[in-house]
């Protein structure tokens, strides 16, 4: 091959990888994506029913009910202005509380949000007051310049 | 050549969206965090609660109203407040907003000895053991600082140490909009 | 005292890094002999200094002191020593003091075996090194500092977080930084050479090496990060397309197309402009890797704690270093010339697919990525791009891939008569499908997904491929170089992954139940029975609920497993603590949920076939970057001349 011919070469077969990259991130995209709804989007009819989409708010308190040794739970999410009812069967991630901020991943089906995978974010920028606990616990009195 | 360059104007195209997603970011308009807070623009959640200076009196958030006010959730566990308190006891100074101090899940005289020693930059300084409250404002943690406007309303909220820089560019045109402090 | 002493270290070590970069690169500029001998001394004093600092806020860990703010915030008296030292890397200071600690590890290796390099080459590698170390170092020191004083002291900390407790944990962060910071290297010898206008085989002999090196440090990581995943935070996956894993999976991709690329450079003196820019991207993915997770632009579990400010600092080293080298790519590329050709089917062929398909991957997993990002910031919408995405955008060009592989590994060089392996080749490949058949229909009884038996095959194909050579050599006595057995393994390494995917993908159970004392739930043939639970379990620094699990199969004991659900005393978080049953050819994998009152427990439990091969697969590959990395020829003194290298490769100089 000449190199003329090669770099053509080397440039269709870029050209080609580029191509197909592109063909399949579109028809990956397409159905792929999943959208985030609040409990007000939700409540206000702004999110599809039976579509897989993600709805996060406050796990209310005193909303967490199950059946005694049953798997489902059910919960209600909130924004502070609507609330959400979520059913889910399985296990629950360690963080998740009441009071606690989560996310669901599921389907909306006659208005309750039905979850296949419930996700607790923890946020580390600004901790809540049990992450701080122990910090409490200061000096008696601060130590002079506290210069060791 | 000009192909040659085209890595560098992808790079520099990539960096612009990165320069971009950051500035709004920093300014408030932009939050990844999928929960955001749905109270901008909400009426603020109301309470009474007791002082953290003499818990025998409570404060009603209703003796704001007409007024533009600062909302501060903190604690003496937080490090954060800590590092945000200096810009705190400026900024109520040189702005004249009264600020409230909600003490989240704190004990009283551990309050009371943080501000003696750091100084106070709160008119009014509550106590919420239990938390209900900070549930109510859809607090995640501390620091967080609301602005609430005259007739009642969430205006802005900041998670994290707030600055001077920040009260420039996300609180202050606010304040200003409701006809400065009042 | 001490912390200020560590200050004090990493400011020594920003002006001596500032020395090493100027004497590097202007010395070599102006030919000051003077001047590049003291780089050697510049990136010792470095090292010295940095690791001075580096153990204070070791030492100062193992001693809480809790006056210093990071240690406060990351430790505590009951943390056991191990996680204390780990607690050094263990949020977003430290691991930076980390990064710049094996930054200049690397510098001072290269330093000491690179002295048969030609002078000024070496000055300006090391000088380039010195320019990265110093805006790292400047960064640490001006926003992210880990010996800032918090007065008054706390008497206790607030310890690390419990998801970081753990062992493969502990050892995780180097090693993915050694990989990651290790493409710096070969970013280094990139600049060095546009610096100096030459590029020709010896030096990508010389980069060769230390590319592999990182990218074997890199794969190690990845796979350790994976499996900690696995069996702490998953509740059994093993791979979640998070975005700080696709950071780390990004430079992985470049780096791989990055060896591939190199070796047509050093062979056949072709794609030399591609393999600079490679090389530079390989490095730009890895600092574009550290800006995602620092910042704060995404949200992952993973990410450190972030503020927009640091992120412009990040952002600024990032556009100065990848739109810098770019620019001097532009510059200096137009006059890389290509010498030599090639026919259509011939060894440069198989390698130019590879990196297509393997930059294309890479390309694809940054879109998915940076989208959501990019969707919010237009405010088009809060989205997430899922796992769907990301396994189409793996499995469509690497499945091609995988056969390029096997049947590349035979091409010759320049022109390959494929012909006499073509015989072969079709053996082998109709025995992989065979034997996938077996698999798939014989152990597991189930085709499983429409890609689980060309998965098998495919892994299959390429083991065997890669086998070929080796023994044909041992049988008929031939030597074999380390290069060649090195490539042999890795790419046997790589069809063990794939076979470990296929399995796992293809015929994993995992059964959420409630189960109480007494309970019994069959899943693959497995009868996992709940025998009880003991409360107040104590820890060091937790308390857990356990529960016991007797596995058994045809009424035999399989295995006993406890799962516990760990209440970590001072941050008060739950963490789940699987219990794990390993065999040869599955997992089984047992987690505890909540207590759901009537004396029930929800319960995860899981069947993993194959689901070691993953990891297993991941440390042959590593291992087969080591045995090519200790091939002869990269031992500088003796240069070399490769037989298969004919006159119109010895690359000419641009």
């Amino acid at each position: 091959m000449t190199p003329r011919r090669k770099r053509l070469f080397a440039i269709l077969g870029i050209l080609a990888g580029v191509g197909i990259a592109t063909a399949v991130a579109l028809k990956a995209f397409d159905n792929n994506l999943q959208y985030f709804y609040d409990p007000s989007e939700v409540a206000s009819g702004k999110a599809p029913s039976d579509k897989a989409i993600r709805v996060g708010g406050m796990v209310t308190k005193g909303s967490v009910a199950r059946a005694p040794g049953s798997l489902e739970i059910s919960f209600v999410i909130t924004d502070f202005a609507k609330n959400v009812t979520v059913k889910y069967n399985g296990v629950l991630p360690d963080l998740f509380r009441e009071g606690q901020g989560i996310i669901a991943h599921g389907q909306l089906k006659d208005g309750v949000f039905v979850a296949d995978e419930v996700l607790a974010k923890h946020d580390e920028k600004y901790m809540p007051p049990e992450v701080a606990k122990s910090l409490k616990k200061q000096a008696p009195a601060p130590a002079p310049e506290g210069r060791t | 050549m000009l192909r040659y360059l085209t890595p560098a104007i992808a790079a520099l195209a990539l960096g612009a969206l990165f320069w971009f997603a950051l500035h709004r970011i920093g300014n408030g308009t932009l939050d990844v965090r999928e929960i955001k807070s749905p109270l901008i623009g909400r009426a603020a959640p109301t309470f009474t609660l007791p002082l953290v200076m003499d818990p025998a009196q409570r404060f009603d958030s209703h003796s704001m109203a007409g007024k533009v006010y600062v909302v501060n959730v903190w604690g003496t566990w937080c490090p954060a407040c800590r590092e945000e308190h200096e810009s705190l006891i400026s900024l109520s100074r040189i702005t004249g907003v009264p600020f409230v101090g909600i003490d989240w899940k704190d004990d009283n005289a551990e309050a009371n000895r943080y501000l003696a020693q750091l100084g106070n930059p709160y008119q009014t300084v509550v106590a919420d053991a239990e938390g209900r409250v900070a549930i109510d404002w859809g607090v995640y943690g501390a620091p967080e600082t609301f602005l609430v406007s005259k007739d009642g309303k969430v205006l802005a909220k900041y998670a994290g140490a707030l600055t001077e820089a920040v009260w420039a560019e996300k609180f202050a045109p606010l304040v200003s909009q409701q006809g400065g402090a009042p | 005292m001490i912390p200020e002493l560590g200050t004090l270290a990493m400011v020594i070590a920003l002006l001596l890094a500032a020395a090493q970069g100027f004497f590097g690169i202007a010395g070599a500029h102006w030919n000051r002999q003077s001047w590049m001998q003291a780089v050697g001394t510049a990136v010792t004093g470095v090292w010295v200094f940095v690791t001075f600092a580096f153990g204070i806020l070791t030492y100062s860990f193992i001693v809480h002191d809790y006056s210093i703010a990071y240690v406060a915030t990351n430790s505590n008296d009951e943390l056991p020593l191990m996680y204390r030292i780990a607690a050094v890397w263990g949020a977003h200071e430290g691991s930076l003091l980390l990064w710049i600690e094996i930054l200049s590890t690397w510098a001072l290796l290269v330093a000491i075996f690179s002295k048969s390099l030609p002078v000024a080459f070496r000055a300006r590698v090391l000088g380039v090194l010195g320019v990265i170390g110093v805006g790292f170092t400047s960064f640490t020191l001006l926003t992210s500092s880990p010996f800032l004083r918090e007065i008054p002291a706390k008497l206790e900390g607030a310890d690390l977080n419990p998801i970081l407790q753990d062992p493969a944990l502990a050892i995780h962060p180097p090693m993915l930084y050694m990989g990651y910071v290790g493409t710096s290297v070969a970013f280094a010898f990139a600049i060095a050479a546009m610096l100096s206008g030459r590029i020709d085989p010896s030096w990508s002999r010389w980069t060769r090496p230390w590319t592999v090196a990182a990218w074997m440090c890199l794969t190690v990581g990845i796979a350790l990060g994976s499996w900690w995943a696995y069996y702490e935070l998953g509740w059994g996956g093993w791979w979640f397309w998070d975005p700080v894993e696709n950071a780390s999976f990004m430079p992985w991709l470049a780096s791989t197309a990055l060896i591939h690329s190199l070796a047509v450079t050093e062979k056949r003196g072709l794609f030399k402009s591609w393999t600079l820019l490679l090389a530079i991207f390989a490095f730009s993915l890895s600092l574009v890797g550290t800006f995602l997770v620092r910042s704060g632009v995404l949200v992952s579990v993973h990410a450190f704690a972030s503020d927009p400010q640091r992120g412009m600092f990040i952002l600024g080293l990032l556009l100065f270093f990848i739109v810098g080298s770019l620019t001097l790519y532009a510059w200096r590329a137009p006059s890389l010339k290509m010498d030599g050709g090639f026919e259509t089917v011939s060894r440069e062929s198989f390698l130019l697919l590879n990196n297509a398909l393997l930059f294309a991957t890479a390309l694809l997993i940054l879109l998915g990525t940076l989208w959501p990002l990019f969707m919010d910031m237009f405010n088009l919408g809060k989205i997430s791009v899922g796992p769907p995405y990301f396994n189409i955008v793996f499995l469509v060009p690497t499945l091609p891939l995988l056969v390029l592989m096997g049947v590349g590994m035979h091409a010759a060089w320049r022109r390959a008569a494929l012909a006499s392996r073509a015989r072969m080749l079709w053996m082998i490949a109709g025995g992989a499908v065979l034997l996938a058949l077996v698999i798939t229909l014989g152990f597991y009884h189930s085709i499983g997904l429409p890609l689980t038996v060309v998965g098998f095959a495919g892994g299959l194909f390429v083991m065997g491929s890669a086998l070929v050579d080796p023994v044909t050599r041992l049988r008929n006595r031939q030597p074999i170089s380390r290069s060649a057995l090195g490539m042999a393994v890795a790419h046997f390494g790589i069809g063990v992954f794939v076979i470990g995917i296929s399995g796992v993908a293809s015929y994993k159970i995992e059964k959420d139940v409630s189960m109480g004392p007494g309970d019994s739930t069959q899943i693959a043939g497995y009868t996992f029975n709940f025998k009880d639970t003991r409360t107040n379990v104590p820890g060091p620094n937790y308390v857990a609920t356990q529960a016991n699990v007797e596995i058994t199969r045809d009424g035999a004991k399989v295995a006993d497993l406890s799962t516990e659900k760990r209440q970590f005393k001072i941050q008060s978080m739950p963490m789940t603590h699987a219990g794990i049953a390993v065999a040869w050819n599955r997992d089984l994998f047992v987690a505890l949920g909540d207590d759901l009152g009537a004396n029930k427990w929800s319960m995860r439990l899981q069947y993993k076939p194959l689901v070691r091969y993953i990891w297993i697969g991941a440390v042959i590959v590593a291992l087969g970057g080591l045995i090519a990395m200790m091939d002869r020829r990269y031992r500088a003194k003796v240069p070399v001349t490769e037989p298969a290298t004919d006159a119109g490769a010895a690359g000419r100089v641009a």
